[in-house]
């Protein structure tokens, strides 16, 4: 009897341990990596090609997502508004919600399946074939080497990936509504910047540097302890982008609260 | 079971009397959960010396190379090399020590995504010793060493075959000319002929650099060519330390089981039925 009471306490008891146990193990990764911004040496070379295989790799996807996201917000919310003749408001819509929800979590989402899966599948890699610990042997900190560039460019380039979903995703509700819908190019644009505010954009940027450090975070860190061959390195993959995803959406409201909570 | 205090057993490592051995284990214990991996290693190893660490799957002769390379903290013990503690050093004391230490692992673990000579030179670029234009020069010279062409240099290691992962390997390990060499398996996976020029190479390469080098093996053939010393780990102690010369007729039960590799004697394997 007392079992089947405190069996399944015990699991639970198990499960909060083990998630308190992976949130400090993510914190203390991620400490460390971000202490190796100010500690030499520097690997500019790393910086540069993650800053590359982030920003000018990724941007085909992200720039067709935001490019239909626009067009299809365009038509959806024509088709909303019409009921109640507000077909006016498709411009600022469509601004708003594409620079400060729709461009960042997207592009992020995006660069989460792609980046974050590939950290993961990497550096798990390096990690069941011994490499990590030769970097060790090799007078090499396998932080500094391997997360630390990695964190850095992911931070830096998901902004600027977002400032072109932010104008591409415009520029797809621009086409629907001026050669689908009827509206004028001028007016539609001029509704555009009238209702665009700074806060708008830059709220949207500071999400996405806030969503390209989860990104590289749990791609690194899921990679860096994957452990157990082949089957260790996938899960490690799955693992990282299913986790940042959900990091990206809860943190998505959070800021969204802490930006424009009244 | 015989242990160190039989008389069939040699401490033929011990260094002289009064030397300081180059790498001093004393006491060392792991566990990994509730298994004990070390369970009280002491080894000497002198300097110049080649020591082979021989042991079945699973005896800790990884984690006692580990153990020494900081890679894996044991949980008690005392490591010593040219007599520091190297559990008690200061994080710029390890650097340093690792700067002078090379490691040739199982399976290479080169960089895949390096070309073969920003491999054998990484050392020596993280240190900023060279140039990367001089790295591409001395990575030929140091690829020449252990028989390889210069050109071998810009291709990539999934490009080359086994034996050659193994040589560029163990170019990257000597690059830096490093005292102390640590070598993980260094003929597993490789056949009888490539297994003999590795170790071929090894011995020249060692012997060249005066360096002081551990390797753990179950290659009995590759032991008694790579050891000047051996010594048997089973059930995680040293259990048998003598020249590497005698091994298969040590006197030692478990030693000549082991490198006879013989079903019946003192050591049973833990098989499941």
């Amino acid at each position: 009897m007392d079992s089947y009471l405190l069996d399944p306490l015990a699991a639970l008891g198990r499960a909060a341990f083990a998630v308190c146990r992976t949130v400090g193990g993510v914190a203390l990764f991620a400490l460390d990596a971000l202490s190796h911004l100010v500690r030499p040496p520097f690997y500019g070379r790393l910086f540069w090609r993650a800053f590359v295989e982030i920003a000018w790799f990724s941007l085909p996807v992200v720039a067709l997502t935001a490019v239909f996201t626009g067009m299809v917000l365009a038509l959806q919310s024509y088709t909303g508004f019409a009921r109640f003749n507000a077909q006016s408001a498709i411009a600022s819509v469509v601004v708003i919600s594409l620079t400060r929800e729709l461009g960042p979590v997207l592009a992020a989402l995006m660069v989460s399946g792609r980046i974050g899966a590939s950290f993961a599948a990497e550096i798990g890699t390096m990690r069941v074939t011994d490499q990590i610990d030769a970097l060790s042997t090799l007078s090499t900190n396998p932080m500094k080497y391997l997360v630390t560039p990695r964190l850095l460019a992911a931070v830096i380039a998901l902004p600027l990936l977002v400032l072109v979903a932010d104008i591409l995703g415009v520029m797809g509700g621009w086409l629907i509504g001026t050669y689908k819908l009827g509206f004028v190019s001028a007016a539609y644009l001029h509704s555009t910047f009238d209702v665009l505010q700074v806060q708008d954009v830059v709220s949207g940027l500071v999400k996405a540097a806030v969503f390209g450090f989860v990104i590289a975070l749990m791609g690194t860190w899921c990679g860096y302890t994957s452990k157990g061959g082949a089957q260790g390195v996938g899960g490690a993959t799955t693992t990282a982008v299913v986790a940042s995803s959900i990091l990206i959406l809860a943190l998505d409201y959070v800021l969204t609260e802490a930006f424009f909570a009244r | 079971m015989r242990d160190m205090a039989d008389p069939a057993t040699r401490p033929a490592a011990r260094p002289a009397v009064g030397a300081v051995p180059k790498i001093r284990m004393r006491g060392v214990r792991k566990a990994f959960g509730a298994k004990q991996v070390l369970d009280g290693v002491d080894l000497d190893v002198a300097a110049g010396h080649s020591m082979v660490v021989l042991g079945g799957s699973g005896s800790g002769k990884s984690v006692t190379i580990k153990c020494i390379l900081g890679m894996i903290e044991p949980d008690a013990g005392l490591i010593e090399i040219d007599g520091k503690d190297v559990l008690r050093m200061s994080r710029g004391e390890r650097e340093a020590l690792g700067d002078r230490i090379g490691m040739l692992f199982q399976n290479g673990a080169l960089f895949d995504s390096l070309p073969v000579w920003e491999n054998v030179c990484f050392k020596l670029l993280a240190q900023n010793r060279i140039s990367r234009t001089q790295a591409r020069d001395k990575a030929a010279e140091v690829l020449a060493q252990v028989g390889l062409d210069g050109s071998v240099g810009d291709l990539s290691p999934a490009e080359l075959s086994g034996g050659m992962q193994k040589r560029v390997a163990l170019a990257r390990a000597i690059a830096a000319q490093p005292d102390i060499i640590f070598f993980d398996e260094p003929t597993t996976g490789l056949d009888p002929i490539m297994g003999a020029v590795i170790d071929g190479l090894i011995v020249d390469c060692v012997k060249r650099l005066g360096a002081t080098a551990i390797s753990i093996t179950h290659d009995m053939a590759s032991a008694r060519r790579i050891g000047d010393d051996a010594a048997m780990l089973y059930r995680g102690k040293i259990v048998w330390t003598g020249p590497a010369g005698t091994l298969g007729h040590t006197g030692n039960a478990m030693v000549d089981q082991f490198a006879n590799g013989e079903r019946e004697g003192p050591i049973r394997m833990e098989l499941r039925r």
